[in-house]
């Protein structure tokens, strides 16, 4: 029988507020462990929580880019469970009202969006790296208390690279945004998959297992992957899936339980009475929506209509905010030439800097687009444009400048025609093969060409003179 | 010199201390004595010495569930045996400001969860009328202090009662403001929805000199909110045009002797000019049954960070950490306690949930109606404070139920979240008989005057036969 996989994905994402969410402790991550610390995120006796309205602000921004209703007045629970990383006993969480529902990412269904802090973070000293089998556990309450969004979507993805790809725009989201740091590898971006299977064709959703522990998009698809595959199996062989939630082994490629059902918490939430409602005021709706910028689908979208670009080059350009913006600036500053621009940029550019951003290199906008114009009206040649490149990026300065100084303009058509002369008759030979039918031997004058003029000359018009010259 | 004080009211005291007849240094230290010579288990805490500014009225005692910096601060349970907070809860905070200094702290039931002071996990308090009695509780460290002059004035908090009923019990004035009136910041949590922090005093004029240096809007408590235009002190004498609505003269449960000395009351008022009428507060009785879900319910959150990992007591249990949390919770909280925990954490459990704390929330909101109807009508609702005298230590330990109706008249407020004041009316068999006064929110001055006016009536003589 066919199976057909139906996948909806939690994400959790630590926001970059200046301060935790329910104190004034600063946030941190990989500083000393307990040194961002205070009465009210370790839970001492009498203290009380207060809610951080940056992280309201940024909670609104995300409800808003996903096009959510938010709520009007969206109310803070308690969810009660007793672990070592949770100093009041319980977690401050939203739970049947939550700030925001009914979104959408792409063609992604939100199904909510809401508030909560993060657990303090445990350590496991012992063979096994989990509790169960540690010598001894210890506890850093930095983390503790971090303003955490959670995001639900609807299941409406289909398939392990449909739940990547959902991943990638919804970082790429976030991180346009400035929320959040979005680093899986951090723990800023987290993602749990709700995974189930039906024989194809048919609606009703099959029992639902939930995958946790994925920190990267990679994990998250391959983990999904091994879950279709395993539930596959248990109905291929007459079996039933059993609602559980797993977690996902990147190095062994193996699904362990880490609770089923029966195990499942009893949460016992009630509203939590130390906490006003969340009621955004039309002001703070108002700034939540200014400070959006364009988001990546958005312009993708625009790049690909307005600017003519190739719908991949557009993409990466979109996903990777940085590189768009300064090649924007770079469009601005050329007037025009954008598909040379695009190109450049997601090539040569990208090549050349890896994940970092251009601002932070001595290169400008606008002696990139000086550049990219000087290859395109072939006043240089494009391996002498790549050497300016390396320049301007490590030393800034005008690309013209560079040309004049390493003397990489390209050569006249006099000196040209000499050089070319001098090539023929110093490789009699490849006239000859070409005069006899091997078009191909006249690389080897090319080659010499090019030696000579140190790549100031534009390969095809060498060509076509040598042609000439020799009459082939 | 200083036995004088002891006769004078801590306003009175205040003014000899801003004249210069008395130092505030000298007054610290006459009450720093009369607090450790307490021997009815007041106290749990008294202060070594005066603090460098001494401040300008006498000191005061402060109920144990009040955050102190660096002071202990237990609320009255061996869970918290030994800790000293990092900070001092905000209310006491603004006292200090005002020039009142910590005194000492008072004994009390164990997180507040008690209504005769037996449930402390350091031992019972005795009401200094009558030694083989209760103070009542929770705040039963503090009226008995006030009581017995081994304070000059205190503060507690008050949940279901526990400000109200000791006082009534012990004979002095004990007064819940709205809720959000004070901050709760610093104040070891019992059930949040309701705890109330406020004064306990020998007169009305001191209970709001306290109240208009507690109340406040606090940014550490979303709750708070303070009272617009703060506190005036109290000066009616008269009643004239105040219309009294009486409730809860028919429960069976009231001694005659306590509704006797409320009749007395009632036809006070009238001789000051106001008018009496019964009034009706229909769903009022089924306040007990919805506040002993609510309020453990809550506490049930509230009391599961003692686990022993980062403060207080920790059971050995050989590294296991479910018994490390059984062990220390085991040993640490006292039966009652125990018993609320479980209550609240069976109410909130899923599929049991709407039954309890979604019905019991209903019942509030009820109650809730019941008193702005009733506010429609007249301009207070009064009532005894308990419908008993101080009773016997132990009469009640053994019946949970009971000692739960001890709250039967003082429950109601705090589930409205209205504000309450209960003044000695008289005696009954010798004890003390309170009075409550309850208005609509935030009505704190109208009830101080009322208050005022009918103390210099009643004319309570406040020293217990020693």
């Amino acid at each position: 029988m066919n199976y057909e996989p139906v996948i909806g994905i939690e994400i959790h994402v630590q926001l970059r507020t200046r301060t935790k969410m329910f104190c004034g402790c600063s946030l941190s991550f990989g500083d000393q462990p307990n040194t961002h610390t205070c009465p009210i995120c370790l839970g001492h006796p009498g203290t009380l929580p207060v809610t951080n309205a940056e992280a309201v602000h940024f909670a609104l921004m995300i409800a808003m880019a996903f096009d959510c209703e938010i709520a009007p007045r969206s109310i803070f629970h308690r969810k009660n469970y007793f672990y070592p990383d949770l100093p009041k006993g319980y977690q401050i969480s939203q739970y049947d009202i939550p700030l925001a529902t009914a979104g959408h990412l792409g063609d992604v269904r939100i199904h909510r969006v809401h508030m909560e802090e993060d657990a303090a973070k445990l350590i496991h000293e012992g063979s096994s790296g989990r509790i169960h089998g540690a010598e001894t556990s210890v506890v850093d309450f930095n983390r503790g208390g971090t303003p955490l969004v959670e995001i639900v979507t609807e299941p409406d993805l289909r398939s392990p690279s449909e739940a990547g790809e959902f991943g990638r725009l919804l970082q790429a989201t976030l991180r346009r945004m400035g929320v959040s740091d979005v680093n899986m590898e951090e723990g800023s971006l987290r993602m749990d998959a709700n995974v189930s299977i039906r024989p194809a064709g048919t609606e009703t959703l099959g029992t639902k297992t939930e995958l946790k522990n994925m920190n990267s998009f990679r994990f998250l698809e391959r983990g999904i992957a091994a879950e279709i595959a395993r539930q596959e199996q248990v109905l291929q062989g007459g079996g039933e899936v059993e609602q559980e939630t797993l977690h996902y082994d990147p190095q062994s490629s193996t699904l362990t339980t880490l609770r089923s059902k029966e195990e499942a918490h009893d949460y016992r939430y009630f509203p939590e009475p130390d906490l006003v409602p969340v009621a955004p005021t039309d002001a703070m709706l108002e700034r939540a929506r200014a400070a959006l910028p364009e988001l990546p689908a958005a312009r993708a979208e625009r790049l690909e209509r307005d600017l003519e670009l190739p719908a991949e080059t557009a993409r990466l350009l979109a996903f990777r905010a940085e590189l768009g913006d300064f090649f924007e600036s770079a469009v601005q500053a050329a007037n025009g030439e954008a598909r040379t621009l695009a190109n450049w940029t997601t090539n040569e550019l990208a090549a050349r800097i890896g994940d970092s951003d251009p601002a932070g290199t001595a290169l400008e906008p606008g002696a990139f687009a000086e550049l990219v114009v000087l290859v395109g009206e072939k006043k240089i040649s494009a391996s002498a444009g790549r050497e300016v490149l390396d320049v301007l990026l490590a030393e800034g300065g005008s690309p013209s400048a560079v040309v004049e100084q390493k003397g990489l303009g390209r050569a006249e058509s006099g000196e040209l025609d000499e050089i070319v002369d001098r090539a023929i008759a110093e490789n009699p030979d490849a006239v000859e093969k070409i005069r006899s039918g091997k078009p191909q031997a006249i690389g080897a004058i090319v080659g010499a060409v090019m030696r000579e003029t140190k790549g100031r000359a534009d390969g095809g018009e060498v060509q076509r003179m040598i042609s000439e010259k020799i009459g082939a | 010199m200083s036995d004088e004080l002891l006769s004078l009211t801590a306003a009175e005291q205040a003014r000899r201390i801003e004249s210069g007849e008395v130092s505030a240094a000298e007054a610290f230290d006459y009450w720093r004595g009369r607090a450790a010579s307490d021997d009815l288990g007041a106290y749990l805490w008294v202060a070594d010495e005066a603090p460098g500014d001494a401040g300008s009225f006498p000191p005061i005692a402060v109920k144990d569930l009040f955050c102190v910096k660096g002071v202990p601060s237990m609320a009255g349970s061996r869970i918290l045996e030994g800790y000293r907070p990092p900070y001092t809860a905000t209310s006491v905070e603004n006292l200090q400001n005002a020039g009142i200094q910590v005194l000492g702290k008072t004994n009390q039931d164990e997180f507040a969860m008690g209504s005769s002071n037996e449930n402390s996990g350091f031992g019972p308090v005795q009401n200094p009328w009558d030694r083989t009695r209760v103070p009542g509780g929770s705040s039963g460290g503090s009226a008995a202090a006030v009581a017995a002059g081994t304070a000059p004035w205190a503060i507690g908090t008050d949940t279901g009662g526990s400000i109200r009923q000791p006082a009534s019990l012990c004979g002095i004035v004990g007064m819940k403001p709205t809720y959000g009136a004070v901050s709760r910041y610093g104040m070891i949590a019992f059930a949040s929805s309701l705890d109330q922090c406020g004064p306990l005093t020998r007169d009305v004029t001191d209970a709001a000199i306290l109240l208009s240096h507690l109340q406040g809007r606090d940014p550490c408590d979303s709750t708070s909110l303070g009272i617009e235009g703060g506190v005036a002190l109290p000066t009616a004498e008269r009643l004239d045009g105040l219309r009294f609505g009486i409730w809860g003269m028919e429960e069976p449960g009231l001694e005659p002797g306590v509704a006797e000395q409320v009749r007395a009351t009632l036809a006070k008022i009238e001789e000051l000019g106001g008018s009496v009428e019964p009034i009706e507060l229909p769903n009022a009785g089924h306040g007990i049954a919805a506040y002993y879900v609510i309020a453990p319910a809550e506490a049930s959150a509230n009391l599961a960070r003692y686990d022993g990992v980062r403060y207080g007591p920790r059971a050995a249990a050989n590294g296991d950490l479910t018994a490390l949390y059984e062990e220390t919770r085991h040993d640490g909280f006292g039966e009652e306690v125990r018993r609320r925990i479980m209550i609240g954490t069976y109410a909130l459990s899923s599929g049991y949930y709407e039954a309890y704390y979604g019905t019991a929330q209903k019942v509030r909101t009820r109650i809730a109606q019941d008193f702005a109807a009733a506010f429609e009508k007249v301009d207070f609702v009064v009532s005894p404070t308990s419908a008993t005298v101080a009773f016997k230590l132990g009469e009640r330990t053994q019946d949970p139920l009971a000692m739960y109706l001890s709250d039967y008249y003082t429950v109601p407020m705090p589930l409205a979240g209205i504000p309450a004041i209960s003044i000695p009316c008289g005696l009954s068999e010798g004890l003390p008989v309170g009075f409550q006064i309850a208005g609509p929110a935030f009505s704190e001055a109208r009830i101080l005057d009322a208050a005022h006016a009918l103390e210099k009536e009643i004319a309570f003589d406040g020293v217990p036969v020693r």
